[in-house]
C-alpha cells in the first residue's frame, strides 16, 4: 500500500498552511471552520497526553489539541501567541493547537508529490502528500486520519 | 373562477390528502375537522359543494348535513359524503340526512374529482 | 407536501388515535358509559382504517376492520362491553398498535396472534364470548402447522370483505383523461328522466344529470313540461319537468345508470334499448332541450309541483325558502336557479347575522387551547441559544463585578434585572419541552396486560398523576427503565391470585403508578400490593453471588437494596418476562443517566414501592462549584447530603490507603475527588479541604474530598459527547462566569470507582460502622 496522494482529485486545491516548530504543514481549507487565539483550556481526567483540554466555542464543549504532540513532536506550553485552528473532523468539531498560521495556498495535484518511505508509522498515518513553495516544503495532513473514531481512543 | 370545497374530516390524513388532491385539480380548499366547524366555517367561506366525512367528535356528518339543510343560504348545496362503507344502509341515511352523493374511502384522486364534477356545474 | 409526508402525518396521527382508544378502553372499563367515550373509541379504529387505506396497509385494515366491526355492535348496544369483551379490546388495541408500528417500521406482526383475536373479535360481533383461555392461550409451538387452507382464511380476511370496503393505494397522478367520443356505431338508449322534489333538496340537479348523461356519447333531449302548473300554484321547490333523452353509448344501460347514482332514489329513472332506425314516440308534447343553457352558472332547478308522495323525509319548511329565490324564479321564468338566486341574495346583501357568526367563529377559535406543531429541532436550537444567553450574561455580571464600578447602582440594578429576566426566559423556554408523563403511563397499562396475561394474574394498574409535565428527553428515556420495573412487580410483586387468596387478599393484585412534582423534581412512584422482598432469599443470592460475604451484618433497607447490584436477579429462574437479561441494576443505571435516583421501600406480604426522583430537565442542573485541584468542578446539588469541614481526629486511616471520617458515630469512607479523576498523585490532606457527603448506590454513604466550595449555581448542562467523548467520572459539562468550561461530577460514578464496583468492601464497611 503506498501512501501517494490517494485522497485527491483533480484540480486546484486551497489548504492552509500553518508552522510547528520549524516545519510547515497544511490541511484542506473546507474543514477548516476558524482560527481563533489561545485560552486556557479545562483539563479533562483520563485523557490522551495530547489532548489539552476543552474550551467553550460559543457554547460548545471544543477539546483541544495539541498537533505538535499529536504528530509525535515536542508537546507544546501553550501560551498568547499559539493559534488554535478550529477544524471538522468527521463529525465532531476539534481545536488544533498549532504556533502560528502561515499560508493560504492553491496547489495543484500535479504538484504534490507523494510522501517518501519513511520510518515512521505516524507520518504514514497521516500526511497525505508534500510539495514545495519558495524553498519551503510542507506536508498535506489528512484530519480524519490523526482522530481515528474517537478521540480518547487515539490515545 | 375557482370553485371552492369545504371538507369536513377529523383525521389529519384524509385531511391531508383532500388538500392536495383538490388543490392538484384547481379547487381552492377550505377544510374543518368536524361537524361544529364545518358549520362555522360554512357561513364564512361559502363553498360550491361539501365534501364530509361521517363519524366525526362533536357532531358527526349526519348532524352536519341535516344542520347545512335547514340552513336557508346553503340547504341547496352539493353534498357529497366520505364513507368507507358501501353497504346500502349507511348510504341510506346519508341519503336521508339530505346528502347529494358519496365517496367510499379510501378515495382514488378521479373518483372524488369527478364525483365533485357531477355535482356541480 | 407529498405522500410521504401524509404518511408520516398518518402514522403520527395513529398514534394520538391508538392513545384515545386505549384510554377510551379504559374508561369503559373502569364502567364508564358515556356513548361518546364508546363513540371515541369508534372513531380511533375508524380513522385507523380510513388512512391505512389510502396507503394500501392490508394488514391494518383488515384488522382494524373486524375491530371496529365489533365496536360497532358495542356502539349500537348489541354487545354489552362486560369486562370480558374490554379485555379481547384492550388486546385488540396492543395488536392494532403492533400493526401499525410494523406497517411504519417494515416489521411483522405474529400471525397467531391477530388470527387468535379475529376469531375472538368476530365471535363477540356474532354475540359469542369465548372461553378466555382457549382463545388467548393458543402457544404458537402447540400445535403442529395448521391446515392451510380453512385456517389462513379465517386469520386474515381478504381486504375486501362484505362491507365492501377494499383499500386503494393512493396516488396523485392518476387523474383519467376524457372518454373517447362515441362512436355512430354505439348502442342507442332512451332514458326517462323524471327527478322528484327531493333531487333537489339533496343538492343534485337534475341539469347536472343530463349534462353527465350527454358527455356518455351522443344525446338528445326532449323536456316534458306538461305538469308545469300555473305560476300562482308553482310550489318553488316542486320538481314539474321531466326529460326523455336518446343517448349512444358504449358504455350500456349499466353506464346510464352510474350517471345516476346519487339520484336513483328520488326521481324515477328508466333506460330501454332502442332498436336502429325506431324513432322514439314520446307520449307528450316534446320540448327540445337545449344543453348549452347549462353552461355558466347553470343550474335548472325548476319550481315545479308536488306531483309525487315521495318526499315524506323532506320536511323542511317551505315558506322559509327566500323571496329572492321566488323573485329569480319569476324574471327566469321556467328555468330559474334557486340555489343561485339564493347564493346570490346573501352575496348581495352579507347580513348582520352572518358577521356575527363569522365574529362567533373567531371567538370559538380563540376560545379553544391553541397549540401549534413546532419542530423539536427549532425548540432545542432556542434552547441552546437561550443557555447562551444564561452564560453570556453571568460573564458580563462577573466582568461588571471585576472592573470595580464603584456600586454604580445604575448598572447594578440593571444587571440584577437582566439577569431575573434572563433566568425567566430560561423556564418559559423549558417549559416548551415539557410533555405530560400519560403516553408512557399508557404504553404501561399495556404492558401489564401482557405481563399478567403471560403469568395468569390478575392485576389492576391505577395511574396517577398522568399529566404531570416533564422535560421530553426524560420522558422519552423514561419508558425502558419503567417498562422493566412494571414487568418486574407484576412477574414477581404480585402473587399469583391462589396464593393471593390464601393470604386473605384480594385475588386481583393492584399495581400503583403515580407522578408528582416536588421540590423541583418529578418523583414517580410504583408500588404493587404483592408479597413484598423475600429477604432471606434476596440475601442468600448475594451470598451465593458472591455479592456480600455470608456473616455480613445488613439492615433490612441495606438488603432490599441488593437488588439493584449490577448481576443481581431475585428471580429463581430466568424468566422470559422480566429477566430478559437485565436486572434492576440496568434500571438504576438508566436512571442515574437521566441525573435521577431511585429506591425501594419493602414491607414484606403488603408489597413494595419504588420511589424515582428525576430532574425536570436535562438542560440545566443547580450545582455546587468546587476547586479541585486548581480545576474548577461542579458537583449536582441533588447528589449532596449535607457539606462538612473534616477535623484531624475525625479522620481514621483504614488499610492500606483508605481513610474513613466519623460522622455522628458510623464510619464514612473518603474519597479523594482530585486523585480519583487522576488531577494529584497523591490524595490531598482532608483537613485542608471539605468534605462532601454523598448518598451512594446501595444507601450508603461517601465523603467526596474537594479544595474548597465557590458556591452554588444554575448550570446549563453541555454535552461533551458532541465534540469529544464520554469520559469516565464526569457527566458533562458546563460554561461559567469566566467563560470556561467546568466539568460536571458524576457522583455515582466516582464512588463506584472508588469501591472498585465491588460491594463486599462497602459491606463489610457497613458491618464495622
Amino acid at each position: 500500500m503506498s501512501y501517494t496522494a490517494r485522497n485527491l482529485t483533480n484540480g486546484d486545491r486551497e489548504l492552509i498552511a500553518f508552522r510547528i516548530g520549524d516545519q510547515e504543514f497544511c490541511v484542506n481549507i473546507m474543514s477548516v471552520r476558524e482560527i481563533r487565539g489561545w485560552t486556557p483550556a479545562t483539563a479533562m481526567p483520563h485523557s490522551p497526553h495530547y489532548l489539552l483540554g476543552v474550551i467553550n466555542l460559543r457554547g460548545a464543549v471544543l477539546p483541544i489539541v495539541d498537533l505538535s504532540a499529536r504528530l509525535g513532536m515536542k508537546p507544546a506550553e501553550p501560551s498568547q501567541r499559539h493559534v488554535i485552528i478550529v477544524a471538522q473532523v468527521k463529525n465532531q468539531v476539534a481545536g488544533l493547537l498549532v504556533d502560528a498560521v502561515s499560508d493560504i495556498l492553491t496547489v495543484t495535484d500535479d504538484n504534490i508529490q507523494p510522501v517518501p518511505e519513511v520510518s515512521s508509522d505516524l507520518e504514514r498515518q497521516y500526511a497525505r502528500g508534500i510539495f514545495a513553495i519558495d524553498n519551503r516544503m510542507i506536508c498535506m495532513i489528512e484530519l480524519d486520519a490523526l482522530f481515528p473514531d474517537n478521540m480518547s481512543e487515539a490515545a | 373562477m375557482k370553485k371552492k370545497v369545504l371538507t369536513v374530516d377529523d383525521s389529519r390524513t384524509i385531511r391531508n390528502m383532500l388538500l392536495i388532491t383538490l388543490n392538484n385539480a384547481g379547487f381552492e380548499t377550505v377544510q374543518a375537522e368536524d361537524g361544529v366547524e364545518g358549520l362555522e366555517v360554512l357561513e364564512t367561506s361559502n363553498p360550491d359543494v361539501i365534501v364530509t366525512d361521517i363519524n366525526m367528535p362533536r357532531l358527526d356528518g349526519f348532524g352536519f348535513i341535516e344542520g347545512v339543510r335547514r340552513n336557508e343560504k346553503y340547504r341547496a348545496i352539493p353534498i357529497l359524503v366520505l364513507t368507507t362503507e358501501s353497504d346500502a344502509e349507511k348510504k341510506n341515511r346519508a341519503r336521508q340526512a339530505g346528502a347529494t352523493g358519496w365517496i367510499v374511502k379510501p378515495f382514488d384522486p378521479a373518483k372524488l374529482i369527478d364525483a365533485i364534477e357531477r355535482v356541480t356545474a | 407536501m407529498d405522500m410521504n409526508e401524509i404518511k408520516e402525518i398518518f402514522f403520527q396521527e395513529c398514534e394520538e388515535q391508538l392513545a384515545e382508544l386505549e384510554s377510551g378502553l379504559m374508561k369503559l372499563n373502569d364502567g364508564d358509559r358515556d356513548p361518546e367515550t364508546v363513540n371515541a373509541v369508534f372513531r380511533a379504529v375508524h380513522s385507523i382504517k380510513g388512512g391505512a387505506g389510502a396507503f394500501g396497509l392490508d394488514d391494518l385494515v383488515s384488522f382494524a376492520h373486524v375491530f371496529e366491526t365489533t365496536l360497532d355492535c358495542v356502539r349500537s348496544n348489541k354487545l354489552e362491553p362486560s369486562q370480558d369483551v374490554l379485555k379481547v379490546m384492550l388486546r385488540s388495541a396492543d395488536v392494532l398498535a403492533d400493526l401499525t408500528n410494523a406497517a411504519r417500521d417494515g416489521g411483522k406482526v405474529e400471525e397467531t396472534r391477530t388470527r387468535g383475536l379475529v376469531k375472538e373479535l368476530e365471535a363477540l360481533a356474532r354475540g359469542e364470548v369465548l372461553a378466555a383461555s382457549a382463545a388467548s392461550a393458543e402457544p404458537p409451538a402447540a400445535k403442529p402447522a395448521p391446515a392451510p387452507a380453512p385456517v389462513a382464511a379465517a386469520a386474515k380476511p381478504s381486504p375486501t370483505d362484505d362491507s365492501g370496503f377494499q383499500p386503494i393505494p393512493f396516488s396523485f397522478d392518476d387523474f383519467g383523461g376524457d372518454e373517447p367520443a362515441a362512436a355512430t356505431s354505439d348502442p342507442a338508449f332512451e332514458v326517462t328522466f323524471k327527478p322528484r322534489a327531493d333531487l333537489y333538496a339533496k343538492g343534485n340537479e337534475a341539469a347536472l344529470l343530463l349534462r353527465d348523461l350527454a358527455r356518455l356519447g351522443e344525446m338528445s333531449v326532449n323536456c316534458n313540461m306538461d305538469a308545469l302548473p300555473r305560476f300562482e300554484d308553482m310550489n318553488p321547490e316542486g320538481a314539474y319537468f321531466w326529460w326523455v333523452a336518446t343517448v349512444r353509448t358504449a358504455k350500456g344501460e349499466e353506464g346510464i345508470r352510474s350517471v345516476f347514482e346519487f339520484a336513483e332514489w328520488d326521481c324515477d329513472i328508466e333506460v330501454r334499448g332502442l332498436e336502429e332506425n325506431v324513432e322514439s314516440d314520446m307520449p307528450m308534447t316534446p320540448v327540445p332541450f337545449d344543453l348549452a343553457i347549462l353552461d355558466g352558472d347553470g343550474s335548472l332547478a325548476a319550481d315545479e309541483q308536488h306531483h309525487d308522495d315521495h318526499d315524506h323525509d323532506h320536511d323542511h319548511d317551505h315558506a322559509h325558502v327566500a323571496a329572492a329565490a321566488v323573485e329569480a324564479v319569476h324574471t327566469a321564468q321556467a328555468a330559474a336557479s334557486v340555489t343561485q338566486a339564493a347564493r346570490s341574495a346573501a352575496t348581495a346583501a352579507p347580513s348582520a347575522a352572518a358577521a356575527a357568526a363569522a365574529q362567533q367563529a373567531n371567538n370559538v377559535a380563540a376560545q379553544a387551547g391553541q397549540t401549534i406543531r413546532v419542530d423539536l429541532d427549532r425548540v432545542d436550537r432556542l434552547i441552546n441559544l437561550v443557555g447562551e444567553l444564561v452564560i453570556n450574561q453571568a460573564m458580563l455580571s462577573q466582568s461588571v463585578v471585576e472592573s470595580d464600578n464603584n456600586g454604580a447602582s445604575s448598572i447594578n440594578m440593571g444587571l440584577e434585572e437582566l439577569q431575573q429576566l434572563t433566568r425567566e426566559i430560561q423556564d418559559s423556554v423549558m417549559a416548551i419541552r415539557a410533555q405530560p408523563v400519560k403516553p408512557v403511563f399508557q404504553r404501561m397499562s399495556r404492558i401489564v396486560r401482557e405481563v399478567a396475561d403471560m403469568t395468569g394474574k390478575q392485576i389492576r394498574l391505577i395511574t396517577e398523576g398522568e399529566n404531570t409535565e416533564v422535560d421530553k428527553t426524560v420522558i422519552d428515556k423514561l419508558a425502558e427503565p419503567l417498562t422493566h420495573m412494571i414487568r418486574n412487580a407484576v412477574d414477581h410483586g404480585v402473587e399469583t391470585p391462589e396464593k393471593r387468596e390464601a393470604a386473605g387478599k384480594n385475588p386481583e393484585g393492584t399495581v400503583r403508578l403515580s407522578a408528582k412534582h416536588r421540590s423541583g423534581r418529578i418523583i414517580i412512584e410504583l408500588s404493587d400490593d404483592g408479597a413484598g422482598i423475600n429477604r432471606e432469599r434476596v440475601r442468600q443470592k448475594a451470598i451465593d453471588n458472591d455479592l456480600i460475604t455470608a456473616d455480613a451484618n445488613l439492615s433490612d433497607e441495606e438488603i432490599d437494596n441488593l437488588i439493584f447490584a449490577p448481576g443481581f436477579s431475585t428471580a429463581e429462574k430466568l424468566s422470559d418476562i422480566s429477566g430478559r437479561g437485565v436486572g434492576m441494576d440496568v434500571v438504576k443505571r438508566s436512571i442515574q443517566a437521566l441525573g435521577g435516583r431511585i429506591s425501594i421501600q419493602s414491607r414484606p406480604g403488603h408489597g413494595s414501592t419504588f420511589t424515582l426522583s428525576l430532574p425536570l430537565t436535562l438542560a440545566v442542573l443547580d450545582g455546587m462549584v468546587v476547586t479541585v485541584a486548581n480545576q474548577t468542578l461542579v458537583v449536582p446539588l441533588t447528589a449532596i447530603v449535607e457539606t462538612l469541614q473534616p477535623e484531624a481526629d475525625e479522620i481514621h486511616s483504614f488499610g492500606p490507603s483508605q481513610r474513613l471520617i466519623s460522622i455522628r458515630n458510623s464510619f464514612c469512607p473518603l474519597v479523594d475527588v482530585g486523585r480519583i479523576l487522576d488531577f494529584r498523585p497523591v490524595a490531598a490532606d482532608p483537613v485542608e479541604g471539605v468534605a462532601l457527603l454523598v448518598e451512594s448506590e446501595g444507601g450508603g454513604q461517601r465523603a467526596l474530598m474537594v479544595d474548597a466550595i465557590q458556591g452554588q449555581r444554575q448550570v446549563v448542562i453541555k454535552s461533551l459527547e458532541a465534540n469529544y467523548t464520554h469520559v469516565p467520572g464526569i457527566a458533562a459539562a458546563t460554561i461559567l462566569g469566566d467563560g470556561r468550561v467546568a466539568l460536571i461530577l458524576d457522583v455515582d460514578a466516582v464512588v463506584a470507582a472508588s469501591r472498585g464496583q465491588s460491594l463486599k468492601t462497602e459491606t463489610a464497611l457497613a458491618a464495622a460502622g
